[in-house]
């Protein structure tokens, strides 16, 4: 497993006449293999999830993946770091099914025809063959979800970060995308309001007003959460 | 899913349109449409929306995928249509819409039977002798196969406001349709921005 670094980072931003902290001197290292993050709306956790791949850069503190500098190495860093979205929809960029997928593939695989096996193959192990030539529009969430998860693990990344991934789904989609990230060999980060998922992971982060304010066992992570949330 | 516009959707096929490169084929698809717009009177323009048709129809694109493809043109074509009678009589008018159906026929076709990942390939290719002056291949194709697929999302994004204007009576309202539309439209500009540069295609 690759080792997650984030020493001592802040993130102040602009808002009206004042400055306000979105993370406050967070500090965390996660070497584990499936890592979840909980906390209220706004609490800053998707934010720690998106200084991993360098979406967000810290104001100040940095973030390392296996000693390389996020804010130095993005571009190296993102080949290693998948990252699943909330809205799918978003992520989705070519307008059919098998293009997408074919999207991250372009650089490792120049060939056009092996390019296509493999996405023939990928879709396959998503159960998305039947939809290859299908408009990405026209998907379910669920299967947009499904489609995006299989876009990001094509590049097979050592690490995937996902932010609250089955927010958007029914039940069924839901656990469907939570059992399928759970299994991942890879490294996982997983932002989730789902208590559930959380707690199936090794480690939980529990985090509050830009701060981690646990960081542990899960069961206790999520009973810690919960009280904080009924205060 | 409400509007599924069908710009940019390829229709696998065998046909000898599937199997024309991308490349030629684009560059036919651009002197065509400069070829259209050049031809002058009414009936010139409407024999080329007859041989675009019967070449739509001989690709394979089904008839449905094409109306749906014209379907956001057609109120345009309209008022085209009418102020081009009145102003300049009926001649030009059916010049003008058959022109222009010509051209989103065409572009139709051209879409239907070419996979984006080839059209991709072949803009790529065709800027490769720019580059010396600076322009970036990937990411020209990138943004053209971008601008294709937001079409769909745009028009989802219009329709979802609407409604949202509507069920809080506020339908005639040019502000509660325009400044939300605004908004997301660009909130999913910086989305896919996000996106991107998490696929690793922002460098």
């Amino acid at each position: 497993m690759a080792t997650i670094e984030i020493d001592d980072v802040s993130l102040v931003v602009p808002r009206g006449d004042e400055d306000v902290a979105i993370l406050n001197r967070v500090s965390v290292t996660l070497t584990e293999r499936r890592v979840s993050l909980v906390g209220a709306n706004g609490s800053g956790k998707s934010t720690v999830a998106r200084l991993v791949n360098g979406l967000v850069a810290p104001t100040s503190g940095t973030v390392r993946l296996d000693g390389l500098d996020v804010a130095e190495h993005g571009p190296a860093v993102r080949r290693r770091v998948g990252f699943v979205f909330t809205q799918p929809a978003a992520q989705l960029v070519m307008p059919t099914v098998a293009e997408d997928v074919a999207l991250s593939l372009r650089r490792s695989i120049p060939d056009k025809r092996e390019r296509a096996r493999r996405v023939s193959e990928v879709l396959a192990s998503f159960g998305l063959a039947d939809l290859a030539d299908a408009p990405v529009h026209a998907l379910s969430g669920g299967q947009q979800q499904m489609l995006a998860l299989a876009g990001v693990l094509a590049t097979e990344p050592e690490v995937v970060v996902a932010d609250e991934p089955t927010t958007l789904l029914d039940l069924r989609n839901a656990a469907a995308i939570g059992e399928r990230l759970l299994a991942l060999e890879q490294q996982l980060v997983l932002v989730t309001h789902d208590l559930d998922l959380a707690q199936r992971c090794d480690r939980t982060l529990v985090v509050d007003g830009g701060r981690i304010v646990f960081d542990g066992e899960p069961a206790e992570a999520v009973a810690r959460y919960r009280a904080l949330a009924a205060a | 899913m409400r509007n599924p516009l069908t710009l940019g959707i390829h229709v696998p096929g065998d046909t000898i349109w599937h199997r024309i490169p991308a490349g030629p084929k684009l560059v036919g698809l651009v002197l065509v449409g400069i070829g259209v717009i050049a031809l002058r009177g009414p009936w010139p323009p409407v024999a080329t929306l007859v041989l675009a048709v019967g070449i739509n129809r001989w690709a394979g694109v089904p008839t449905a995928t094409t109306l749906r493809g014209l379907r956001p043109f057609l109120v345009v074509v309209a008022i085209l249509a009418a102020f081009q009678t009145w102003q300049r009589g009926w001649p030009v008018a059916v010049e003008v819409v058959a022109t222009t159906i010509t051209l989103v026929v065409a572009a139709t076709t051209y879409t239907a039977t070419t996979p984006m990942d080839d059209l991709v390939g072949a803009i790529v290719r065709g800027l490769r002798p720019f580059r010396r002056i600076g322009v970036r291949p990937q990411k020209v194709a990138l943004a053209f196969s971008l601008m294709i697929t937001a079409v769909p999302t745009v028009s989802t994004v219009f329709h979802e406001t609407r409604d949202a204007a509507r069920a809080r009576g506020l339908e005639r309202s040019v502000r509660a349709n325009l400044v939300p539309f605004a908004i997301r439209v660009v909130a999913h500009a910086y989305a896919t921005g996000d996106a991107l540069a998490a696929r690793g295609l922002d460098d």
